[in-house]
């Protein structure tokens, strides 16, 4: 199944790492592996890593961003969430 | 994966664990394809043992590996197949094994379907039963089919078809992307190397320029067909192929032979690839610790490609189809696309190459008559 490029990803709702997701930590930030359509994707900054790993303690994404980078990076995580939305990474709760 | 340049320069120095892992489960197998990479046939007596295999399959959880290819030989031969792929499955390690099929019959076919985490290929080499079975013997691509249809009726789902490109099979691309609809399969083809038996066999097998040409053509028109990043030596010929476009030996690659040995990647079985046994002292020892695997995570010298405005999409190509062709690692690929290669291989100073160092071939029985 894939996600229609329409399909929006909304940071103000509360989302986690799907749980057929695994995430190894490596040098560059983190290789994340989506066991049921076997795609394999890179997390390029230990920020990014941070707040994947975070998201489930936060009522949003904005709020789990908000705790790792300041205000002035918001948006290029958002975008990084919203494209790991794509990839079928992250899941609602 | 696109081929990000800065991403890629952190693969060359290496991970934490090697994202693809090909752990060949036996030396048996009851075909005798020309070009088996492994030069396969008996089993080698001294191959891990059930409880072995197993410890292994636990440190590659405990890595977050998180599949490995498995292959052989012929894998299902081994008694304990199915406990160890499951052994593997529960763990959340993912398992894509290569069969030649003769094994999967309809019971096999829905103990596998009933398996998450499983990935299967299956090996033709040919788009019909002439053009395979001169590889892999006779009644070979039959029983692939049969196999193919088993799965099929199982309700697997997608399974994979590989192929090994050869100038022969490299004339029947449409031919297998019809034969992978026809299945609902994926296609997959890979690079034929002059490793194990291939060595015998490469020199008259191997594609021709034009035809590695018209491969590349016909790979940018259709990235869904998966390659294991086998043609990176081909981008050189423009756009590059889908995949990390880099020798990925003992950097994010690597593989474990029946017996434990670790090598570089699956086409250099042959002991100056050799980085040590998982008996010894474990497999994350081996990856992060091995002399060799260091060496290769350093920056490469473009040795005699230097010169060549290309260098950058190829990398000098692959490291075991130079070495098993006597070429020095510094030397162009032998199938560099500019004809680099070729040129290499008429000044290569080695008329003896290399061989694979284990050979696990039957041994052919000579009958001498009595008068």
């Amino acid at each position: 199944m894939s996600v229609s490029a329409t399909s929006a990803f909304d940071a103000s709702a509360p989302w986690q790492l799907s749980e057929q997701v695994s995430l190894r930590d490596e040098a560059f930030g983190a290789l994340a592996y989506h066991h049921v359509n076997r795609r394999l994707v890179f997390l390029k900054s230990p920020e990014l890593v941070a707040i994947v790993r975070g998201l489930s303690s936060f009522s949003s994404a904005h709020e789990a961003i908000d705790a790792h980078v300041d205000s002035s990076q918001h948006q290029r995580y958002v975008s990084a969430l919203s494209s790991l939305f794509n990839s079928e990474l992250l899941s609602g709760r | 994966m696109g081929a990000d340049p800065t991403l890629r320069d952190r693969f060359e120095h290496g991970l934490a664990a090697p994202i693809c892992l090909t752990w060949e489960l036996t030396y048996a197998c009851n075909l005798a394809c020309s070009h088996c990479l492994s030069s396969s046939g008996r089993r080698d007596p001294l191959e891990l043992s059930t409880s072995e295999a197993k410890a292994l399959i636990d440190e590659i959880a405990a890595m977050q590996i998180f599949y490995i290819n498995i292959g052989g030989g012929e894998p299902m031969i081994r008694r304990d197949f199915f406990e160890l792929i499951e052994h593997a499955v529960n763990q959340k390690v993912g398992v894509k094994f290569s069969t030649n099929g003769t094994r999967i019959d309809a019971e096999a076919a829905r103990r596998l379907a009933a398996i998450d985490y499983l990935d299967i290929q299956i090996s033709i080499d040919g788009a019909d039963a002439e053009t395979s079975d001169r590889i892999r013997g006779v009644g070979s691509y039959d029983q692939a089919r049969r196999a193919m249809d088993h799965l099929r009726d199982a309700n697997f789902g997608e399974f994979k078809i590989s192929v090994v490109m050869t100038r022969d099979s490299i004339e029947q691309l449409d031919e297998f992307e019809a034969l992978a609809s026809y299945y609902g399969a994926q296609l997959r083809l890979t690079r034929l190397r002059p490793s194990g038996r291939g060595v015998d066999v490469w020199e008259s097998l191997h594609p021709t320029r034009e035809q590695n040409r018209r491969l590349y053509q016909w790979l940018l028109e259709r990235p869904q067909v998966l390659t294991g990043d086998s043609f990176f030596h081909l981008s050189a010929l423009g756009d590059p192929l889908d995949g990390l476009n880099l020798c990925g030996a003992g950097r994010v690659v690597c593989l474990i032979d029946p017996v434990g040995e670790v090598y570089a990647c699956p086409f250099v079985i042959h002991d100056e690839f050799r980085a040590g046994n998982v008996r010894e002292a474990g497999f994350a020892h081996v990856w992060t610790q091995s002399p060799l695997f260091t060496s290769l995570r350093e920056p490469g010298s473009p040795g005699a490609c230097a010169s060549c405005g290309s260098y950058d999409a190829c990398r000098g190509g692959c490291m075991a189809a130079k070495f098993f062709t006597g070429l020095e690692l510094s030397d162009p690929d032998p199938e560099c696309v500019f004809g680099h290669g070729e040129t290499a291989l008429e000044a290569r100073r080695v008329t003896l190459r290399p061989t694979p160092s284990p050979d696990h071939s039957k041994r052919v029985t000579l009958r001498l008559s009595a008068r």
